[in-house]
C-alpha cells in the first residue's frame, strides 16, 4: 500500500499533464457537488430581453436564445454529465464483472450464454445499438444509463472471464478448493478481488468514452429532455446559431464536454501506468 | 589492402544500457581481432555480453544501447566512426549475421525464398529472374530439398533447422569477408545442431570466410575454432589458441567452464557447475567481475585497473593471480 | 481463400443470429400498443383489431418471430409510418449518401494517420512522434458533434471557404444522374466536373469532422504496432543483411504492421457506422442516419428497425472484409484453415 501510495505520487508529479487533469477532476467533481449553489443564475430562467448575447461581464459565457446563461447551464450541467457516465460505467462493471466471472469459473452453459451474449452486442456498431435499444424504450435519463451500460458490457465481461479463466487452475483455487471452500466462496473470495485491477483500469479508460456516448445520444435528441441543462443538448441547441455566427451557445458546452473527456482519458491512462506499469505505451 | 593485417579489429569497445532502473554496463572494453579466413570462438555464460558485443560490431544494438568507447575496425575502415549509410554498405555484403532462434528471425509474411532474392537483388546487382535463380540456387548450397518448393513457403511451414539454413543462405549470398554467427544452434535438437555447425564449417573454408562463432557453450566452441575468446560479465578474461586454452586455461573462469563441460570420458560426476550467478551489471562494479565468484582473489583485486597480461604470445588473461 | 470466407461467415453467424432475435425483441419492447401506434390516434378500437391481426400481433411470440424472420427473408422491412412507403427501398435510396460519407472519412483517416503513425514509430522522439501522441490524446477526447460544428463556424462563417452545412449539393445544383449514388463518382461518369467540384466542396467539412475522430485510433494503433514490429528478430535480421531503408520500412516492417492495424479497424468501423448519425444531423446530410433519426423522433418505428439491421449486416460485412484482407497479407491464417 505504501508503495502503492509512492507510485502514485510518482505518477502525478513525473507527468505535469496527468497532475493537471487531477486538478480538473476536482474542479468538475467540485462543480458537480455544488454546481447548483454557486451557478451565479438559475438555469432555468430566461430572459426574453436578453437572449442571444454574446460573453460579456454580466454572463460571462453568453445567453442562449431565450436567455438563458450558459455559465449557469454549464456549471449546473456538470453534476447530470457526469451521474450519467458514472452510473453507466458502474452498472456495466458490475453486470460485466459478475457475468464474465461466472462464465470463466464455471465453464459450460454458463460461459455459452454469456458468449453469445458479448457476441450479439459486439455484432452491432455500439453506437447504433444504443440507438436502437432508446428508441424501442423511449428517452430518459435512466434509459440512456441503461443503453450506454449495455454496450459497455462486453468489454468487461471478456476482462472478467479471461481473468478468472487464466487462474482457475491455479495453486491458490485448489488449495482453497481442497480446504473444503465452496465454489461460490471461491470464487467471490479468492477469484473476483484478482480481476479487480485491470477491471479498474478498463473502467477509469471507460469514463470518457461514457461521457462522449451519452452526451451524443442527447445531442441527437435521444437523452435528456430540454430544458433541462446537459451539456450534449446545450451543443445540440447551439448547433443551428452556429451559422449564423452566435458561437458561444455550442461552444462552451462543447468545450467543457472535451475537458471532461480529455482529463478523464489522461487520468484513466495514469491509472493504467499507476496499476500495471508494463502495459505503459 | 594486406591481408596480414586483422580483418576484424575490436578495441576497447564498451557498451551501455539505459534502463528504468538504471544504467547496464553490458561490455567493458572488450578487445580481441580476428583474421582472414580463421574461425574465432566467443563463450561464457548467458547475459556476459557476447551478443551485445556482435551486435556492436554490426551496429545493430538496440536503441537503448549506446557504445561508449571504443573502435570497430573492418578491413582496414572503423564501422563506429562512419555513418549507418556506410555500415549498411558492409551489412550482407562483406559483415553478415545470423542469428538465435530462426523461426522468428525471418520474416513471418514472406516466403523464405523471396527473403534470399531481397538481398542478392540488394547487394548482387541481380534482376527478375536471375535473381530468382540465384536465389535457388543458394537453397540448394546450404542443402534444403527440393528447393523450388521451399522457396515458395512461410517460415511457420519451415522446421528450425531449415530456417536456420535459409537464415545462413541470406548471410552467404555475397559472399562475405566475416560472418557472425550468434548461437547459430542453439535451441535446435542434437543432430540439426551438428548439421548446422559442419555446413558453416564447410562454408567458412571453401569460401575463406572468417567466421565469429559465439555460442554459450564451450563444446561447441572449442570443436570449431581456431582461437577462443571467454568473456564473463562483459569483460575479455581470457583469449587463446583453442588447443592451448583447453590445456592450460590460465583464468579461474575458464577453468571452471572446461570443467563444467562435459567431454568425452568423463562422467557427470566430474562436471562442475560455476558457483554464484553472473554479477548485476547495473551501478559501481568492481574492477574484476568475476571477483565475486573467485576462491583465488586477493586484496590487490580490487584495485583498479584490470589488468590484461599477454602471457606468451596469442595468450591473454585478465587476472592478477593467473593459475 | 473460399474455405476461409465460408469458415469466417460460420463464426459471424451467430452474431447474425443475435442480431435478427435482438432487433426483434427490441420492437416489441415499444413503449405502448405497437397496433394502436400503426392505426393512429383517431382509429376505432375495431380498426386498432384489424391492424392487430394483419401485423400478427395477435400471435404467439414464437410465431411473431417466425413471421419476422419471414419477412427478413423476403427483404420485406415493412413500411414507414410517415412516408407510407417501404422501408427498404427508402434505406436504399439513402444508403449510397452514408457509404460515400463514410468511405471518404476513412481514406482520409488512413491516409493521415498511417504515415504519421508510420513516422512516429520510425523516428521516436522526434516532433513528428510527438504530434501523434498529441493527436492521438486530443482525437480521442474531442466530441465529434463540437469539432462539427467549430469546422462549421471557422470555415463557413469566419473564413467563407466552405459551403453551408446542407447536405450533399446545394439547393439549386440538381443531382447527378444515379448510377453508383455517390455523387462523387456519378458527376465524374456524367463528365461534369462543375458538378464534380460542387458536390466535393460539401463534402469536405463532413469528411473531415468524420475523419478526423477515427485518425486518432488508426494513428495510434499504426504507432504501436510498427514499434513492435521495428523490434522484432526478423527486423533485425532484415537490417543485418543490409537491405535499403525502403525495403526494411514498407516491404519488412509496414506489411507486418498492417496486420494489427487491420484487426483494430473493426472499431473504427463500429464507430463510424453509429457516428454517422451525429454527423448527418450536423451537416443536414440526408443518409440513413438522418433517416434514422427522423424516424426515432418521430416515433416510427419500423425505419429505425430496419436501420438497426442493415448497420448490423453492413458491419458484419466489412468485419468479413477485414478477415478477407488479414488472409491475403497473413499466410499462416491462409494457409492454416
Ligand atoms: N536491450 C537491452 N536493454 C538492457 N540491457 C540489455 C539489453 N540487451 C542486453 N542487455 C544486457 O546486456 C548484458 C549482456 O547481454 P547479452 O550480450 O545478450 O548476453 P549473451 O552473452 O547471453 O549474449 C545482459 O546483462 C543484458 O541484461
Ligand atoms: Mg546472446
Amino acid at each position: 500500500m505504501r508503495q502503492l501510495l509512492r507510485h502514485g505520487r510518482y505518477v502525478l508529479t513525473e507527468n505535469r499533464l496527468t497532475l493537471g487533469a487531477f486538478a480538473l477532476l476536482l474542479v468538475f467533481v467540485g462543480l458537480a457537488l455544488v454546481g447548483p449553489w454557486i451557478a451565479p443564475y438559475d438555469p432555468l430562467a430566461t430572459a426574453a430581453a436578453h437572449k442571444l448575447e454574446p460573453p460579456s461581464r454580466a454572463h460571462w459565457f453568453g445567453t442562449d436564445h431565450v436567455g438563458r446563461d450558459i455559465l449557469s447551464r454549464v456549471i449546473v450541467a456538470t453534476r447530470l454529465d457526469l451521474a450519467i457516465a458514472l452510473s453507466a460505467v458502474a452498472l456495466s462493471f458490475v453486470l460485466g464483472s459478475v457475468a464474465g466471472a461466472c462464465a470463466g469459473f464455471f465453464g459450460g452453459w454458463t460461459e455459452r450464454v454469456v458468449s453469445r451474449l458479448v457476441d450479439t452486442i459486439m455484432a452491432f456498431p455500439l453506437f447504433v445499438l444504443a440507438m436502437g435499444i432508446i428508441a424501442a424504450v423511449g428517452t430518459s435519463v435512466v434509459n440512456i444509463i441503461y443503453a450506454t451500460a449495455i454496450i459497455n458490457f462486453p468489454f468487461y465481461a471478456r476482462l472478467a472471464r479471461a481473468e478468472v479463466n487464466v487462474r482457475r487452475e491455479a495453486g491458490f483455487v485448489e488449495a482453497a478448493r481442497l480446504s473444503g471452500n465452496s465454489s461460490a466462496r471461491i470464487l467471490a473470495a479468492h477469484l473476483f478481488p484478482n480481476c479487480l485491477p485491470p477491471m479498474t483500469v478498463q473502467a477509469s479508460l471507460n469514463m470518457g468514452w461514457a461521457i462522449l456516448n451519452s452526451a451524443g445520444l442527447s445531442f441527437i435528441g435521444l437523452g435528456v429532455r430540454p430544458p433541462t441543462p446537459e451539456w450534449g443538448i446545450m451543443v445540440a441547441d447551439g448547433s443551428a446559431f452556429m451559422v449564423s455566427g452566435e458561437w458561444w451557445i455550442a461552444f462552451f458546452p462543447g468545450l467543457a464536454l472535451m475537458l471532461a473527456v480529455f482529463c478523464f482519458n489522461l487520468l484513466g491512462d495514469a491509472v493504467r501506468d499507476l496499476i500495471d506499469p508494463r502495459r505503459r505505451t | 589492402m594486406s591481408e596480414t593485417a586483422p580483418l576484424l579489429t575490436v578495441e576497447d569497445l564498451s557498451v551501455e544500457f539505459r534502463t528504468r532502473d538504471g544504467i547496464v554496463r553490458a561490455v567493458d572494453r572488450v578487445s580481441f581481432d580476428v583474421r582472414w579466413g580463421e574461425t574465432v570462438g566467443v563463450v561464457g555464460e548467458s547475459g556476459s555480453g557476447k551478443s551485445v558485443t556482435a551486435l556492436a560490431i554490426m551496429g545493430l544494438l538496440h536503441p537503448a544501447g549506446r557504445v561508449t568507447d571504443g573502435r570497430v575496425i573492418f578491413r582496414g575502415v572503423d564501422l563506429l566512426a562512419g555513418g549507418e549509410g556506410q555500415r549498411r554498405r558492409y551489412r550482407g555484403r562483406e559483415l553478415s549475421m545470423i542469428f538465435q532462434s530462426p523461426r522468428t528471425a525471418l520474416n513471418p509474411i514472406r516466403p523464405v525464398g523471396k527473403q534470399i532474392e531481397d538481398v542478392v537483388r540488394r547487394h548482387a546487382d541481380l534482376a527478375g529472374t536471375r535473381a530468382r535463380d540465384r536465389a535457388l540456387g543458394l537453397l540448394a548450397e546450404v542443402q534444403i530439398p527440393d528447393p523450388g518448393r521451399s522457396y515458395q513457403a512461410y517460415p511457420f511451414e519451415l522446421s528450425g533447422g531449415v530456417c536456420q539454413r535459409v537464415m545462413i543462405a541470406m548471410a552467404v549470398a555475397c559472399v562475405p569477408a566475416l560472418l557472425i554467427a550468434d548461437e547459430p544452434a542453439t535451441g535446435l535438437d542434437v543432430t540439426t545442431q551438428a548439421a548446422i555447425l559442419d555446413l558453416l564449417k564447410q562454408f567458412a573454408q571453401e569460401r575463406r570466410m572468417a567466421t565469429l562463432l559465439i555460442s554459450h557453450d564451450l563444446a561447441v566452441i572449442g570443436e570449431r575454432s581456431d582461437r577462443i575468446v571467454v568473456m564473463h560479465a562483459g569483460h575479455v578474461v581470457e583469449m587463446a589458441r583453442t588447443a592451448e586454452l583447453f590445456r592450460a586455461p590460465r583464468h579461474p573462469y575458464t577453468a571452471r567452464l572446461i570443467a563444467s563441460t562435459p567431454r568425452p570420458g568423463a562422467t557427470l560426476g566430474d562436471l562442475k557447475p560455476i558457483p554464484g550467478g553472473v554479477p548485476d551489471l547495473r551501478g559501481n562494479l568492481p574492477p574484476c567481475r568475476y571477483r565475486a565468484r573467485c576462491d583465488r582473489a586477493i586484496p590487490a583485486c580490487d584495485e583498479p585497473p584490470l589488468p590484461r597480461v599477454e602471457l606468451t604470445p596469442g595468450h591473454t588473461v585478465a587476472c592478477r593471480v593467473p593459475l | 481463400m473460399l474455405r476461409m470466407i465460408g469458415r469466417r461467415l460460420a463464426i459471424a453467424t451467430p452474431g447474425i443470429i443475435g442480431v435478427i432475435v435482438v432487433t426483434f425483441l427490441l420492437n416489441r419492447a415499444l413503449p405502448g400498443d405497437p397496433a394502436a401506434y400503426f392505426a393512429g390516434p383517431a382509429a376505432t378500437r375495431q380498426a386498432i383489431e384489424e391492424i392487430r391481426v394483419k401485423l400478427g400481433l395477435d400471435r404467439s411470440l414464437p410465431e411473431q418471430f417466425a413471421l419476422f424472420v419471414r419477412d427478413l427473408a423476403r427483404g420485406e422491412l415493412g413500411t414507414s409510418l410517415t412516408s407510407g412507403q417501404p422501408v427498404l427501398a427508402e434505406l436504399l435510396a439513402r444508403l449510397p449518401a452514408s457509404l460515400e460519407l463514410t468511405l471518404c472519412a476513412l481514406l482520409f483517416a488512413v491516409a493521415v494517420a498511417l504515415p504519421l503513425g508510420i513516422l512516429a514509430a520510425a523516428r521516436p522522439g522526434s516532433w513528428i512522434d510527438h504530434l501523434t501522441r498529441v493527436i492521438v490524446t486530443a482525437g480521442n477526447s474531442l466530441p465529434i458533434f463540437f469539432t462539427g460544428l467549430l469546422l462549421v463556424y471557422v470555415f463557413y462563417y469566419l473564413l467563407g471557404l466552405a459551403p453551408p452545412p446542407l447536405g450533399r449539393l446545394d439547393p439549386f445544383a440538381s443531382a447527378p444522374r444515379t448510377v453508383t449514388g455517390a455523387y462523387l463518382i456519378d458527376s465524374l461518369l456524367m463528365g461534369d466536373p462543375a458538378l464534380f467540384w460542387a458536390s466535393a466542396r460539401q463534402m469536405i467539412l463532413p469528411t473531415l469532422t468524420l475523419g478526423v475522430a477515427v485518425l486518432a485510433p488508426i494513428a495510434r494503433m499504426t504507432r504501436a504496432a510498427m514499434l513492435g514490429v521495428l523490434s522484432s528478430d526478423f527486423m533485425r535480421t532484415a537490417r543485418a543483411s543490409g537491405l535499403s531503408p525502403a525495403t526494411l520500412l514498407y516491404v519488412y516492417a509496414l506489411r507486418n504492421a498492417l496486420l494489427p492495424v487491420l484487426t483494430s479497424l473493426g472499431g473504427v468501423f463500429s464507430f463510424l457506422l453509429g457516428v454517422n448519425v451525429v454527423v448527418e444531423k450536423i451537416f443536414a446530410w440526408p443518409g440513413i442516419g438522418s433517416y434514422a433519426l427522423e424516424a426515432v423522433l418521430a416515433s416510427d418505428y419500423a425505419p429505425v428497425q430496419g436501420y438497426v439491421l442493415m448497420m448490423a449486416s453492413l458491419y458484419v460485412l466489412l468485419n468479413l472484409l477485414i478477415d478477407v484482407l488479414y488472409g491475403v497479407i497473413d499466410p499462416r491464417i491462409r494457409i492454416e484453415t
